[in-house]
């Protein structure tokens, strides 16, 4: 069992909750998540780790309330726990060796997984510009955690309620036509966003690592639900990613892969509905 | 006198029609008096040709005997000496390929259903509620063991009976490995494979779950923990996939992942919360025991159609006879000589059609069978909205890629001695890690060497 020692509403669909996994937090590196399983009759789901303090045995992730199985995670409170946790899985993310100045980009609850990132480049002494996209000022996450892990930070949403008006390939575009010079980007959020950014980064030759995040079922390299086309081969997401070079993704194809399971969640949703009438 | 009848006492099982839309054990097992008078088919031979097939060396005319007396506890007191998963052997092992291949009676007629009779044995014991097991005492050593499948299991309970203190490190929520994630409920039970694996933790043995090894802790961190010696049985990993247009369609899964969901993640249960893929016409690409188990489970699942795919004959198939046997009898459709060739996708990136090639039996192949070669202009189209590719797996990276001094042959399985250890003293390693996919059996032989090995290994250390 895995003691929920913190939880904090971030927004109204977004969830932090810090865990007690004493094993888990001795080993985590940026990039890695976990599994979890809520109870007896729930499903493996896969989470990036948000972070994680190792002298106290904790780690933290943030998650969006986006079908059953995290809503009824996100029913637990402080003191309860989850039934297990497994990690941490996969690869850490491996930085482009003597980058001076990196933009670590966070598409909505993706922003929970660049944070990390920043925190690890900035803390590391290279220049991390941070740009964080979210649609609207009362989904903003994280925005005090950001400013402390990086150089600049640059906060956009879609509708121009907060920060900059635009998408986040609208603000690195700025950047890079205001002349500044990016070793990497590092792009986590929406298989969309990511797509757009390395189409752009692409034409500017700049390396793009993304963090992918297909459909696990076991996380261990048994299951083959995850895998993904990178540069025209099969790889795992779960044993040699999640992260890969943007630029040889097919963002395509996982966005289709990912829709696996779509109709049958809209399908329980709505007798799980029905039986509460 | 023993019972001649050339043929064995046939074992109930539910009807062909009923059981291809539940999840129920398929095969019900033999009632006491069946038992016996199967048993009494034994000639008790001397040099015990029977035993000689088994990869754990089960004594098969001693319980045998002892069941024909009557003395059902006696019998599985007999099959524990040497084996620590009974209840699970005589449901899964390929009999026809060991024990009962030797039978005397094999020659002319049907050989003892030695395995019917070893179920029978476990079932009754598990029945009368098992015996309270005795813990050994602690010889105060430390073994640790890396995977609770069938091999690792094996080991353990060797090793614990022997008086080691042993932890074995799972990857899953759950102990069983394979028997849980892989083998489907209505041909072995889970919780006969939880009371097999409550026997171990009686014995003392400590298992720790959610623990995958090479990530959370290494294997060199185990040794420097105090454990002494250590087995490696982390199964085969990364499922295959033929590398043919369409794979990636939504719709293809690995048998893994599709057994996966519906075995341990208990997806088949409206109450529990994992989904899985609701197929109207699966196509099962393979010939071995995990394609018939795939098929078997879609037919479950409410498929209408389900067609296995296979590129050579039913005589080569890998797949345990009776397995193939029960799949027919539930309605799965054998296209044997049929090779896929692309799978065809909707607008929508849905998998709607699996083109095949007819295959024809050419000159034998290294493996001494005859290679199937394909028939020019013989493609079709074979309407399916869900293709799950059965062709086998490459042992998982996990281990092998964060332990240093551990080397592996050129498929990436790791590299053992006679006495199943590894190129890193110390560490040993059997099963699937070990030969590539294979069976159940085999990998619980391997457990059993090393827990043998490891035994004298930790005690000459001292």
């Amino acid at each position: 069992m895995f003691p929920i020692v913190r939880k904090k509403v971030l927004n109204p669909s977004v969830t932090l909750m810090e865990i007690s996994a004493p094993y888990i937090a001795a080993k985590a590196m940026p990039g890695q998540f976990i599994i979890f399983r809520v109870d007896e009759t729930g499903e493996r789901v896969p989470l990036t780790i948000a972070d994680f303090d190792r002298e106290k045995g904790t780690i933290t992730i943030i998650f969006q309330i986006v079908g059953y199985s995290t809503e009824k995670l996100n029913s637990l409170s402080e003191g309860d726990s989850i039934l297990d946790v497994v990690g941490p899985l996969g690869l850490p993310t491996e930085y482009p060796e003597n980058a001076k100045r990196v933009c670590v980009i966070g598409g909505g609850v993706g922003c929970a997984i660049a944070y990390p990132q920043a925190k690890y480049l900035h803390a590391q002494g290279v220049q991390t510009d941070v740009i964080a996209g979210f649609r609207s000022k009362e989904i903003v996450i994280l925005e005090e955690e950001f400013k402390a892990a990086c150089s600049e930070l640059i906060l956009c949403t879609d509708d121009g309620s907060y920060g900059r008006q635009g998408f986040v390939t609208q603000a690195l575009q700025a950047q890079i036509d205001a002349g500044v010079k990016y070793d990497a980007v590092i792009a986590i959020g929406p298989v969309p966003m990511m797509k757009f950014v390395c189409e752009l980064t692409k034409k500017y030759e700049i390396p793009t690592i993304v963090s992918l995040n297909p459909i696990m079922v076991d996380g261990t390299g048994m299951c083959g639900g995850c895998r993904v086309t990178v540069g025209g081969k099969i790889r795992y997401a779960c044993v040699e990613g999640p992260d890969f070079d943007g630029h040889q993704v097919d963002f395509d194809e996982l966005m289709k892969r990912n829709g696996t399971f779509h109709e049958r969640e809209a399908a329980c949703r709505m007798l799980r509905q029905a039986d509460q009438l | 006198m023993p019972n001649m009848a050339m043929n064995k006492v046939p074992i109930p099982e539910q009807d062909p029609k009923v059981r291809a839309r539940n999840f129920e054990e398929v095969t019900l097992g033999y009632t006491a008096e069946m038992a016996v008078e199967e048993a009494q088919r034994c000639l008790n031979c001397k040099n015990m040709p029977c035993v000689s097939g088994c990869p754990v060396g089960v004594r098969i005319p001693a319980f045998i005997s002892q069941i024909a007396e009557g003395d059902f506890e006696g019998a599985y007191r007999t099959i524990r000496l040497t084996n620590g998963l009974p209840a699970v052997c005589g449901r899964v092992c390929p009999q026809e390929r060991q024990c009962e291949s030797k039978c005397v009676r094999g020659i002319k007629g049907e050989p003892v259903g030695i395995g019917r009779l070893e179920r029978f044995a476990s079932d009754t014991h598990m029945k009368n509620g098992g015996s309270a097991v005795e813990k050994p005492v602690s010889n105060g050593h430390k073994a640790a063991i890396v995977g609770a499948g069938p091999a690792g299991l094996t080991c353990a309970g060797d090793l614990a009976r022997m008086g080691y203190e042993v932890t074995v490190f799972e990857a899953f929520h759950v102990a069983g490995g394979v028997l849980m994630y892989g083998i489907p409920e209505f041909r072995l039970p889970k919780d006969i494979v939880q009371k097999e694996v409550q026997e171990l933790r009686d014995l003392g043995v400590n298992i720790m779950t959610n623990m995958v090894i090479g990530k959370v802790l290494s294997v060199d961190e185990l040794l420097e923990q105090g454990y002494e010696a250590i087995f490696v049985g982390s199964g085969a990993g990364l499922p295959r996939f033929m590398g043919i247009e369409g794979e990636a369609l939504v719709g293809v899964c690995s048998a893994n992942e599709y057994l996966t969901r519906i075995n341990l993640m208990k997806g088949y249960k409206q109450e529990y919360d994992t989904p899985v893929l609701r197929s109207k016409s699966v196509a099962v690409v393979g010939g071995g025991n995990v394609a018939m188990d795939a098929a078997r489970s879609a037919l479950r699942m409410g498929a209408e159609h389900v067609y296995i795919v296979y590129r050579r004959s039913e005589e080569e198939m890998p797949a345990r006879r009776e397995e193939v046997h029960h799949a027919k009898e539930e309605g799965v459709e054998f296209l044997t000589l049929n090779n896929p060739v692309k799978i065809l996708g909707d607008e929508n990136g849905r998998a709607c059609a699996m083109v095949c090639q007819k295959m024809e039996l050419g000159e034998p192949d290294e493996s001494g069978r005859r290679s199937p070669v394909p028939v020019e202009g013989s493609e079709y189209e074979l309407p399916v909205d869900t293709v799950i590719m059965s062709i086998g797996t490459s042992p998982n990276p996990l281990i092998r890629t964060t332990t240093k001094g551990l080397e592996a042959n050129k498929r990436g399985c790791l590299i053992v001695n006679e006495d199943m250890m590894t190129t890193k003293t110390g560490v040993y390693a059997g099963g699937d890690a070990v030969t590539g996919a294979a069976t159940v059996i085999l990998a619980m032989g391997a457990g059993k060497a090393a827990a043998k090995a490891m035994d004298a290994y930790m005690q000459n250390q001292e």
